[in-house]
């Protein structure tokens, strides 16, 4: 009885009508898998950007993801203008402010400068080249808890303690050291002879970067703005641990507007807050996500 | 002209990081409390660190928080990855759907989870106002279980970014031998235990040395979301690294501790980027 069983099922699946209907339950597998945990990663989003828009005996009456029945933007108004944080009552719009005069000369720089760095390493031969490269490349995994009490010392010496070009100087430093690895990897890959033609043609150094290198290189040139801007923005160690008062980045703004805040937690203010401080990453990936990943697929992170 | 581009560079690593590795190492064999002293004190700071239950309770967290995130995080995003490599429909957006949290900075995720998770209006409400009356959960304030709130906050982060590096190996794989399994009649579970995932083994290998740094480094998603609470329950060694150096005048031991965390992670990566550049000069 089973050996009938199995053998008369065995026929079925070699008839081509069940594999279809085998094809069919993979491919509705997969779809409903991906819907519900696409569902799930949204959630948390979804619940922020609601219950920003809610006001405190809404959200009291309702749940993490009920829709407001008066949207209302007091909350966002409230935590951009005139929250208290700190000592000070004007919300965030200084910090948010903070954060862009940190993150635009900071993401700058950076990448300037693991653009050069990258292609000296990617094209010039020289004793312990890969060396050199190894300690730069070690400084992006460093734990920064390594640097934050001599890093303090520096930046009082050189009289940036607490301040918004202090802040900027260190995200320079660590930063190149992910740049150089990003641009190195991806000038590796261009074709020696290239550069041989150039130079049999006399254009010297600046002139091959410049007309040759930098035209072909806007994938990574876009990779390492994202990843320094983002980087730069939700920064939070240094800015907690070297800027002060209302030189602070808006992270650490967030951060001080929800967890000492006394009395009664306002969650519609603290998700609006977290909104604010959120949206310039979120829309940068909107907008460039894609050459993102292209470009970290291309060479960036070997997988 | 090639020096004079790099020197600058190389001399801001060279103090910034190797200079200050140096500083703060040799700041945990001295005696130095509130000021930078340079008493020497052989390895008492380390003793001291060794004795305070915190850093052992901070320790405690590391691996728990450290393992589940590593194995949450590299099991979910792989798959996502292999259901996303199914040559779906509308593949973009469900990456950029998956991808998106790691846009988010840690605090802003802290923020989010903390509202999530808080016991009043958080889950627990949303699960009994929708019929669960007996649905409980506040793990958020329980000392025993705070730490795997932290874990679920940092896997919802970073899986997307797992995803895409191990998506970035399954499209790597040579689909010849796919299709010569298959014409083989190698049933599709086999295929993917005997032939894909051990392709994807220097996949494997990156995401998990991505994901490890990120655990040692994690500091700003406990501020946000638990304070290192409730009591010290979800202290991790950067926050007892912080408090020590800034809030308690603990240079000594706050430096200690840095040492102990460069250390464990140099222990990582260094073998990692060792083998790394040696397979680029073959390449």
């Amino acid at each position: 009885m089973t050996a009938m069983l199995e053998s008369s099922s065995a026929a079925a699946a070699n008839r081509p009508g069940s594999i279809r209907w085998s094809k069919q339950f993979g491919r509705v597998f997969v779809y409903g898998c991906l819907a519900l945990l696409a569902l799930v990663f949204l959630a948390p989003l979804l619940s922020m950007l609601l219950t920003s828009l809610k006001s405190m005996d809404e959200i009291r009456a309702g749940n993490l993801l009920s829709l407001p029945s008066t949207p209302t933007f007091a909350a966002w108004a409230n935590v951009w203008g005139a929250s208290c944080i700190g000592v000070t009552c004007g919300g965030l719009k200084g910090y948010f402010g903070n954060s862009f005069l940190i993150v635009v000369p900071a993401t700058f720089i950076s990448v300037a400068l693991g653009a050069f760095n990258g292609y000296v390493f990617a094209q010039w031969r020289f004793r312990g080249d890969n060396l050199i490269f190894g300690l730069i490349l070690f400084g992006c995994f460093i734990p920064f808890q390594i640097v934050l009490i001599p890093m303090a010392g520096l930046l009082g010496k050189l009289g940036l303690a607490g301040t918004i070009p202090g802040l900027i100087l260190v995200h320079v430093v660590y930063g190149i050291c992910f740049t150089t690895m990003f641009f190195r990897n991806y000038f590796i890959t261009v074709p020696a002879e290239i550069f041989k033609a150039a130079r049999v043609d006399g254009a010297g150094f600046w002139a091959i970067f410049f007309r040759i290198l930098l035209p072909i290189s806007w994938p990574i040139v876009m990779v390492s703005i994202i990843w320094q801007f983002t980087g730069v923005w939700n920064d939070f160690l240094f800015g907690v641990s070297f800027a002060a008062g209302t030189n602070q980045p808006v992270t650490v703004a967030l951060n001080n507007l929800v967890n000492t805040s006394t009395g009664t937690k306002a969650y519609n203010e603290d998700m609006a807050a977290a909104m604010i401080a959120a949206l310039p990453t979120i829309l940068i990936y909107v907008a460039a996500g894609r050459y993102f990943l292209r470009g970290l697929m291309a060479g960036a992170v070997k997988g | 002209m090639p020096a004079i581009v790099l020197s600058p560079s190389l001399a801001a690593v060279t103090v910034c990081v190797y200079g200050f590795i140096a500083y703060t190492a040799i700041l945990s064999f001295t005696g130095s409390k509130m000021f930078a002293r340079f008493d020497f004190v052989g390895w008492r700071q380390y003793e001291r660190l060794f004795e305070n239950p915190r850093w052992i309770t901070a320790i405690e967290n590391m691996a728990i928080f450290g393992g589940l995130y590593i194995i949450g995080a590299t099991c979910l995003g792989l798959f996502i990855a292999i259901l996303i490599d199914q040559k779906i429909r509308l593949e973009g957006v469900f990456r950029a759907v998956f991808l998106y949290p790691m846009a988010l900075s840690f605090v802003v995720t802290g923020v989010i989870w903390q509202w999530l998770l808080n016991p009043g209006l958080g889950l627990e409400h949303m699960m009994r106002s929708l019929g669960w009356e007996s649905f409980t959960f506040q793990w958020l304030i329980e000392p025993e279980r705070a730490i795997y709130t932290i874990v679920i906050a940092g896997v919802w982060q970073v899986t997307g970014f797992v995803m895409a590096l191990f998506l970035a190996g399954l499209r790597g794989i040579d689909t010849e031998i796919l299709r010569a399994a298959r014409v083989d009649g190698a049933p599709i579970h086999k295929v993917y235990t005997r032939i894909i995932i051990p392709a994807l083994r220097p996949a494997f290998l990156t995401v998990f040395v991505i994901e490890a740094h990120l655990a040692i480094k994690s500091y700003d998603l406990v501020v946000a979301l638990t304070k290192g609470g409730p009591g010290v329950s979800t202290e991790l060694p950067s926050t007892f690294m912080y408090s020590m150096t800034f809030t308690r005048n603990e240079l000594g031991v706050g430096a200690a501790s840095a040492t102990v965390m460069l250390v464990s992670l140099a222990s990582i990566i260094i073998p990692y980027l060792y083998s790394e550049l040696r397979n680029d000069r073959h390449a």
